[in-house]
Parts: C-alpha cells; structure tokens; sequence
C-alpha cells in the first residue's frame, strides 16, 4: 500500500491508541519518507517566510514607488526621498559577469589539471588547497584587495592597460585603483574555489571508457580533455551558475573595493559603481526613517528575484544541454 | 571493588567542586546588576573603555554595549531592549514623537577633519567652507584650483585633479559633514542636504572611517573626512578650516572643546526636543566663536526619563544605570583624552547633571 493512502486512515482514526501504535499503522519505511517529506517541504516555507517578510518590509517602498523603483536611476535619502535601485542592478549583474568572464575560464582550466594531467598526490594536495581558499571569509578578502591587489593593479596592471588599449572608452578615463574591474577580479578570485572543486569532481566522474576511446582512436592529450569537457558540459554550466550565485549575493568583499559611486553606468572600467548586496550592508544601520528603510529592504526584495531568474534560466540552460546530449547518444 | 573506589573517589571530588563552583558562580552573579547598551560605533572605544573601569569600581555592575550604529541604538531603544542608547545626532521630531520622554545626555565629543593625500605636502592646509563644498560637489576638479591656492600661498599645489572619498556607509560622520557643508553652500543644502547617507555627485565610498582613510592613504591626490581620531592614530595629512569668525582653525582637543563651549550656552533642557541642537549648526554664523573648530559635534546618551517604562526594571538597576551615567560624565571623562576623544567642558557636564537628575523610577528621582 502506499504511504498517501495510508495516511488519511490514520488521521481519521486519531487517537491516543493509534498515536502508541504508530509502528503498526507505518513501517520504518514509511516514517523515513514522512520525516523527509517533512523536512523538504520546510524549504518552501523557508522561502515563503522569506518572500513574505521582505515584501512585508518593503510594502511602503512599493506603495510609494511602485514599478519606478526597479528602473528609477536616483538614490537620494537625503533631499528628494527617492530610491530608485536601476544603476544597482546593472553593477550587479555586470561585475558579477565580469567575475564569471574571468573565473570560470580559470576553474576550468584548474578542473582539468587535476583531473586529467597532474599525478594523483599532487592533484590531492592542489585541490586540498583549493578547498581551503573556499573557506577564506569574504571580509578576508576585501582587506586584501584593499590593501594587497588595489595599489598593485593601480601601479601595475591598470596604467599598462591604459597605456595600450587607452584609446577604447572602456579603458580610459581616470584610474582609483577601486572599481568595476577591480570588483570583477576580487569576485572571481573569491568564485574559482567553488566553481574549480565542482568541475574536478565533474571531470573525475566522466566514466574512464571515455577516455579509453578517445586514446584508442588515437587522439592527444587535449583532444581527449575536450571530450571529457563536452561530456561533463551541463554541469560546467552548473557549476559556472554556482559561482554566478556567490557572485550576484557576495556584500563584503565588493563592499570593500568597488568604489560605492552611485551611478547609471560608469565611465570605464576603471570608474567606481555599486551593488544591490553592497548598498544594504552600507546603508541599513544607519537607515533613519521608515521610508529610507523600506526602501533598503526593497532592495533586498529586487536581489532576490534576481538570483531566482538566475537559476531559474540557469535551470532552462541546464536541462536544454541534457536534452541535446541525449538527443544526440540516441542518434 | 578496590579498583571501583580508585576511580569513584576522583570523580566524586571533582564533582563536588565543580558543583560548588557552579553555586558559587549562581550565587555570585545573582547580585550583579547587568546594563545594556547599543547605538552608534564612534563613541564604541571610548565607553567600552568605560565599562572595563566601572567595572573595577562596581565589581557588581557590568555593562555592556554593543555599536551597531546610531540608526539600531535608537530602534532599539524605542523597542525599550536597551537599557541605554548612543546616538552621533539627536533624536528627530518624528523620532522623538515615537519615544516622548526621553532624556538627551551629551557624552563626548568628536570632531570630523579633512584628510588629503598630497605627495611633499604635510598637515595644515587651508580650506574654507565654500571651498570644500565645490570640491565635494565636484566644481573644483584641480589642486591647483585659483581658489585653493589664493589662501595657500607659498605651498605649490599639483596640477592634479582630485579624488573625493566619502563614506559609503551610512554614518553620524557624514551627517556631521554634510550638516556643514549644508551650511556653507546653498548649493549643496539644495542638491544634496543633510543625512547619514547622501546621493554624492562625485567620488568614490569607502566603508567605515577606516575605509576612507585606507582610501586616502592609497590614493594620491585624493581628499577625505574622517573622526579626528582617525587622522591622529594613523597620521594622515589634515586640513585647516575656515570658522565664522574668519580664522583656519587646526583641529585639536583645544578647537574642539572650544565648539563646545559656545554651543553650551543654547542647550536645551534634557527632556526638551534637541532635534535642533548641532554644534555645527550653532557654529555656522557665530562670528564672534573664535578659536572654535566649526564640524564638531556631541554624541549623545539617549535615556528614558521614567524607567519604569523599560521590561524587567527594579530599583536596584535604575539605580546603577543613574550611577553609571553620573559617573561617564564626571570621572569617565579623564578616559577620554587617551582615546583622542574630547572631554565635556564643565558647562555641559553642569548641564548634564541637571538632566541625570530628571530620571526617575516609579515617579522617584534617582539621583538627589
């Protein structure tokens, strides 16, 4: 008997009797499967009370501003009141697509190595040492683009870039150290631990005879790699959203080296922008009066839907990929 | 069974005196009186400092604070969770009307300074106020700006353009300095006004005091403000400014202690409204002010005037809480100089005084 049709018996039957004799309504199995059921279903609830509280918070923002909030280009607490969180999301999603542009390359290229070309030992104590720069805290990180990684790209790395490429606006205009690439680089260091040890245990999982065949059609080394890449492709792209995720919701770390400018799109990539993570962590304690608050909350609101349309499209990706491999195993 | 006893007796002793401790640790605590405090994180040092030595004095009374910010330490404290509250400004009209009767006990001191990054350049500077604002409103993009250097002469400013760090988080700070700004430049107060946080029209956000001047420090030709203290402790450049009375005015303890005494003489009564007190404010066409530092401001205590209106109160608390107070802004105040904090001038403790003497408990004055 299933455990759906033997759960409305019991529940009619309710009593203090049939409470004692639980174990002859359910059987082990069954109770396992309600526990876990159980717990599943608190997700939701999780997110419910989540989506509840923040819309909660940010009711008087959504009265007051409506739909201008998301694409609204002025934040001024102070004169005017107005919140408007355009300029946010697009910091968001572009240093954290700056940080993929730049992290998930390099994952890949350490998933490999430990994988396919570096010997056994070696391997385990790089991805040991992987593994321990993931539990690096952000705060960590921050300190150290500010204090390390801002003066040594400023001196180094940015005035060379501007010395080649300075004539495309991308790389022109003043340099701070701080900023759009800067946050980049800070964010894709903090994501290529995550995203690296995903796509070793990836690439070790791709079943050897893959590699057996490639070898015995007489392919090299890097061909044989490709294979095992396009065999392991949806969940690079997994992974890849993973570190998208880290990206989009990281707060201290790009706190701490972007620059907080508060503007629609910044001149270069060396000018200074903001994130929706960032502007709660600076601005919340100090939040003064209702309105200013719920508005913070409202970002909080906005970034939510943001990482769900992420992986809801992340998701798409994923399953589009699985379908086309299977198409083409059956074929 | 011998074997039985080697091992029971150890045991039983060792429970038997970690059992006493336990009681005599129950026992112990059961008399000391616990004060909660929250609020803002520039006045932290300086009263946990304060905890540590009353501690010493009342081994009974210990008091904790935790600096999440002035915008927390109110909401705190018109949830009533805290026992007291700091605050770097005064309570608002429809802050205040949220929790009537709450007394404003002016703590220390603290001073906001402007700190540049100039390669050769030492400290001393001369900024005016309208200066300030157009740098920081993004009208005076060169250091070698006509206008800079017409009260600079003799000091050869480069042709640089300058790169304003404000804070990025909200804090009584930037209040402090866009209070002043506000009033040097109409300008400014229309555009941009007055708050913790404000839509900045030019420069970068570095989070924290020690956001700004690792900011600063790291970027040359760049200009920021930050707490006095922290120019002191980690010996950035800082700027001479302009007062009412026409004087650049260094900032010191001396200056800013000065500010204070002029503001003194307007202090409203303790449980009257003082969204309108500001040093800066009283300071901004105070001609006759001189020697006076013109951002300085107060950070405040904020405590209810009955307290019987707070959860769990009895006597015995009030009691510590009216002492404790009593003893911040009398002894406490020798703590402050080591910390680059501002001592009280004599007449706002006199005036502080009076306001300790307001709280009550169950209708009866504590302190006499």
């Amino acid at each position: 008997m299933k455990i759906s049709q033997k759960i409305s018996p019991f529940i009619r039957n309710l009593n203090i009797k049939s409470i004692l004799q639980l174990k002859k309504h359910f059987k082990g199995d069954d109770i396992f499967k309600l526990v876990s059921a159980l717990f599943a279903s608190s997700i939701f609830l999780l997110l419910g009370l989540m989506v509840y509280e923040l819309v909660k918070g940010s009711w008087l923002s959504i009265q007051t501003f409506g739909l201008n909030f998301i694409v609204g280009t002025k934040w001024d607490p102070a004169v005017s009141k107005v919140f408007g969180t355009l300029p946010l999301i697009l910091g968001t999603l572009v240093t954290s697509a700056i940080a993929l542009l730049i992290g998930v390359p390099i994952s890949l290229g350490v998933g490999l190595a430990l994988s396919e070309y570096m010997p056994k030992k070696f391997g385990l104590a790089v991805s040991f040492l992987v593994e321990l720069l993931a539990a690096v805290p952000s705060v960590i990180y921050g300190l150290w683009g500010i204090f390390v990684l801002i003066p040594f790209l400023r001196n180094h790395v940015y005035s060379c870039l501007q010395a080649v490429f300075g004539f495309i606006p991308l790389f022109s205009g003043p340099i701070y150290g701080g900023g759009v690439l800067t946050g980049g680089i800070v964010l894709a260091i903090m994501i290529i631990p995550t995203v690296s040890a995903v796509m070793r245990d990836l690439f070790l999982a791709v079943p050897n005879s893959q590699r057996e065949a490639m070898i015995a059609l007489g392919a090299t080394k890097w061909e044989t790699a490709k294979t095992v890449i396009s065999y392991a492709r949806s969940g690079v792209i997994g992974a890849a959203i993973l570190g998208l995720g880290r990206a989009v919701g990281e707060t201290m770390a790009i706190t701490m080296v972007i620059g907080n400018k508060f503007q629609v799109w910044p001149s270069s990539l060396f000018d200074a922008w903001y994130t929706m993570a960032a502007i709660i962590a600076n601005e919340l304690l100090e939040a003064t009066y209702d309105l200013y608050i719920s508005a913070l909350i409202n970002v909080g609101l906005v970034l939510l839907f943001v990482t769900l349309i992420i992986n809801v499209l992340a998701r798409l990706i994923v399953w589009r990929t699985l379908r086309l491999t299977r198409g083409i195993a059956r074929e | 069974m011998k074997t039985i006893y080697k091992v029971a007796i150890p045991i039983a002793i060792i429970a038997v005196a970690v059992a006493s401790a336990f009681a005599y640790q129950y026992l112990a605590t059961e008399q000391t009186i616990t004060l909660n405090g929250a609020g803002a994180t520039f006045p932290f040092p300086l009263i946990d400092k304060w905890a540590a030595e009353y501690h010493k004095i009342k081994p009974n009374v210990q008091v904790n604070y935790q600096g999440i910010g002035s915008g927390g330490g109110i909401q705190q404290h018109t949830e009533k969770t805290v026992h007291f509250a700091a605050s770097d400004a005064p309570l608002t009209e429809a802050q205040a009307a949220k929790v009537p009767n709450t007394l404003h006990i002016p703590i220390t001191i603290g001073g906001v300074v402007v700190i540049y990054n100039l390669p050769g350049i030492a400290k001393g500077l001369k900024f005016t106020g309208e200066i300030l604002a157009d740098i920081c409103l993004g009208k005076i993009t060169k250091w070698n700006d006509a206008r800079l250097t017409a009260i600079n002469p003799g000091i050869s400013l480069p042709d640089q353009p300058i790169t304003v760090v404000h804070r990025s988080d909200g804090s009584g700070t930037t209040f402090i300095w866009t209070s002043y700004l506000s009033n040097v430049s109409p300008e400014w107060k229309e555009t941009v006004g007055r708050g913790t946080s404000v839509n900045w029209p030019t420069g970068l956000g570095g989070k924290g005091n020690d956001g700004v001047t690792a900011l600063v420090q790291q970027t040359p030709y760049s200009i920021g403000y930050v707490e006095f203290t922290y120019a002191k402790k980690n010996n950035l450049a800082y700027g001479y400014v302009q007062n009412a009375a026409g004087e650049f005015i260094e900032p010191s303890i001396e200056s800013f202690t000065k500010a204070a005494e002029y503001a003194a003489v307007t202090l409203p009564r303790g449980d009257a409204s003082w969204s309108k007190v500001s040093i800066v404010d009283s300071l901004a066409n105070n001609t006759q002010a001189r020697g006076a530092y013109p951002i300085t401001s107060f950070s405040y205590i904020l405590v209810y005037k009955e307290l019987n209106v707070l959860p769990n109160m009895n006597e015995a608390t009030a009691k510590a809480l009216v002492d404790f107070l009593w003893w911040t802004v009398h002894d406490g105040q020798n703590y402050a100089a080591d910390l680059y904090y501002v001592p009280l001038p004599s007449s706002v403790v006199a005036h502080n005084e009076e306001t300790i003497r307001l709280i009550t408990f169950n209708g009866q004055q504590i302190r006499k």
